[in-house]
């Protein structure tokens, strides 16, 4: 515990000092403003951004694009995933496909969806899917084979029914490798609705810092980073806690 | 990483023979058929049909103006990987055999994996200006970790006698890195090239896609603002077969690494 905590330290020590470094060397020229602005500089204009207003419409619109994408590839991802463990012959077949779903570089056929769903919300929702139901259908897959034989045996000893089975034996026992699979969902639905805003996209903040950097606007653009950043790992912090808190309760019994 | 976890309980299940192959064959005419509903029921201004593609495709390889574009990406995608390969490499073992810096290191690593690379593409641009450098440096960026992550993973969870041993032995650090770190952890490692292949490819692309003169992903985005469909689609089936014949390799180099006895 305490060398986790020594860890912990120095790496915060590591971050902060790498922040001052560059605070550093951006107030002395060493690093041209034009470049890249101090950090101070980006959290003020990050909370002068934020506080202004001007951004609530594209926030709520980003927001609750990854929402919807997210909870779309955890519903379809989950249901592909329980239907292909049922039928070993089809899982046989899809198998290769998942294998290298993730070596293809998703974002090609965004100009596709573009071009085929109109420049709205739409392409934007079916990018995030797209990249982020196979991490989830995989590690369904993987969940549901995790599940020892043995416990399924003592479901049946004790005669519950399926829906009971899959409440109280399958889940319990799939939840680590399930949890894992909506990790990745979400910052896969976060990297690709972003992206898809900032290379095509008349809305949202991946639009917005696109935006600021074609009309050389780097104070708002590094703002704006700063605040997807944030929240990108925001996101991602409370998932792995959370994560974490459900290892200890499993482990403590 | 649980990437890896995943593809692995994946890859465990095994083949059953003819049955296999024919339902292979049925999935390829599916897929092609969705293909050609796609086409047709959209009349073309999405997605070209498979054989209105392949045609054009076979065209537009005879051309010089492609290969330069793909030769452009190739180049910047080469470079790229190779340095996310060895850097990476590197740093992994490094991170590996220091366990404290590798516990300080990795969680900050794991982070930098999940945040939106593409809206750190501008600042690359300033830094780097337009051009070649660019692509390089954004596909560094996403190659880099999870090339460091696979091999740190590695070094960490081998038998700690191979570490000793090399001790005992007096080797050197650079060889016990080569002849004992590397040998042990080369599946591990072939699996992290197979993930920093694609997502150095991924990089790159996005860098031609948002702002660049050359390369195959300015060649798609042009291709789809001038309602050029064919050229698109043909593109993006190139870009895809390209990445599933790699991944496809890489995958079978790597199931042969593991399989070896010690």
């Amino acid at each position: 515990m305490t060398r986790r905590r020594a860890a912990l330290f120095v790496r915060i020590a590591v971050l902060a000092g790498s922040v001052l470094l560059l605070e550093i060397c951006c107030r002395t020229g060493i690093i041209d403003p034009l470049t890249i602005i101090p950090p101070s500089d980006m959290v003020a204009s990050m909370i002068d951004r934020i506080g202004s207003g001007e951004l609530n419409d594209s926030i709520a619109s980003t927001f609750s694009t990854i929402v919807l994408a997210f909870v779309l590839a955890i519903g379809l991802g989950t249901l592909a995933g329980a239907l292909l463990h049922r039928s070993s012959r089809l899982r046989d077949v899809v198998d290769p496909l998942l294998a290298s779903y993730y070596s293809v570089p998703t974002f090609i056929f965004y100009p596709l969806l573009v071009a085929l769903l109109g420049l709205g919300k739409a392409p934007l929702v079916v990018l995030g899917v797209l990249s982020a139901a196979p991490a989830v259908i995989i590690s369904t897959l993987s969940g549901l084979d995790s599940v020892s034989p043995v416990l399924l045996k003592l479901a049946r000893v004790h005669r519950l029914s399926p829906a009971r089975t899959l409440r109280w034996i399958v889940l319990p026992a799939a939840l680590p490798r399930l949890f894992s699979g909506f990790k990745l969902a979400l910052s896969y639905a976060l990297i690709g609705v972003i992206a898809g805003e900032f290379i095509l996209s008349g809305t949202g903040l991946g639009y917005a810092i696109s935006f600021a950097y074609q009309s050389f606007d780097n104070r708002a653009m590094y703002g704006l980073m700063l605040f997807v950043l944030l929240i990108a790992v925001f996101a991602n912090g409370i998932l792995y806690v959370w994560e974490g808190r459900l290892a200890r309760r499993r482990s403590s019994g | 990483m649980s990437d890896l976890a995943l593809e692995d309980a994946l890859s465990k299940r095994k083949s059953r023979g003819r049955i296999r192959a024919f339902d292979a064959v049925v999935l390829t005419l599916l897929i092609l058929a969705i293909w050609q509903a796609v086409g047709s029921w959209t009349r073309g201004i999405a997605v070209s049909p498979p054989l209105q593609t392949l045609a054009y495709l076979f065209d537009l390889l005879r051309t010089s103006m492609f290969w330069d574009h793909a030769s452009a990406t190739l180049a910047a995608f080469l470079l790229a990987f190779a340095l996310s390969a060895l850097i990476g490499l590197a740093l992994g073992l490094i991170f590996g055999v220091r366990r404290f810096a590798g516990e300080v290191a990795e969680p900050i690593l794991a982070g930098f994996y999940t945040i939106p690379k593409v809206t750190l593409y501008p600042v690359v641009l300033l830094i780097f200006g337009l051009g070649i450098s660019a692509k390089v440096a954004f596909g560094v960026m996403h190659g880099l970790v999870p090339m460091t992550l696979f091999t740190l993973g590695a070094v960490r969870n081998l038998p700690p006698v191979l570490v000793r041993t090399a001790r005992v032995l007096r080797l050197s650090p650079g060889r016990t890195m080569l002849w004992v770190l590397v040998p042990a952890c080369l599946p591990d490692i072939v699996n992290g090239l197979r993930i920093s292949f694609s997502l150095t490819l991924l990089g790159v692309l996005i860098g031609e896609m948002f702002s660049s003169q050359r390369g195959l992903g300015f060649l798609l985005v042009s291709g789809m603002a001038q309602h050029n469909v064919p050229l698109s689609t043909a593109v993006v089936t190139v870009i895809v077969a390209v990445a599933i014949a790699a991944n496809a390799l890489m995958l079978r180099v790597g199931g042969r690494t593991t399989r070896r006895p010690n």
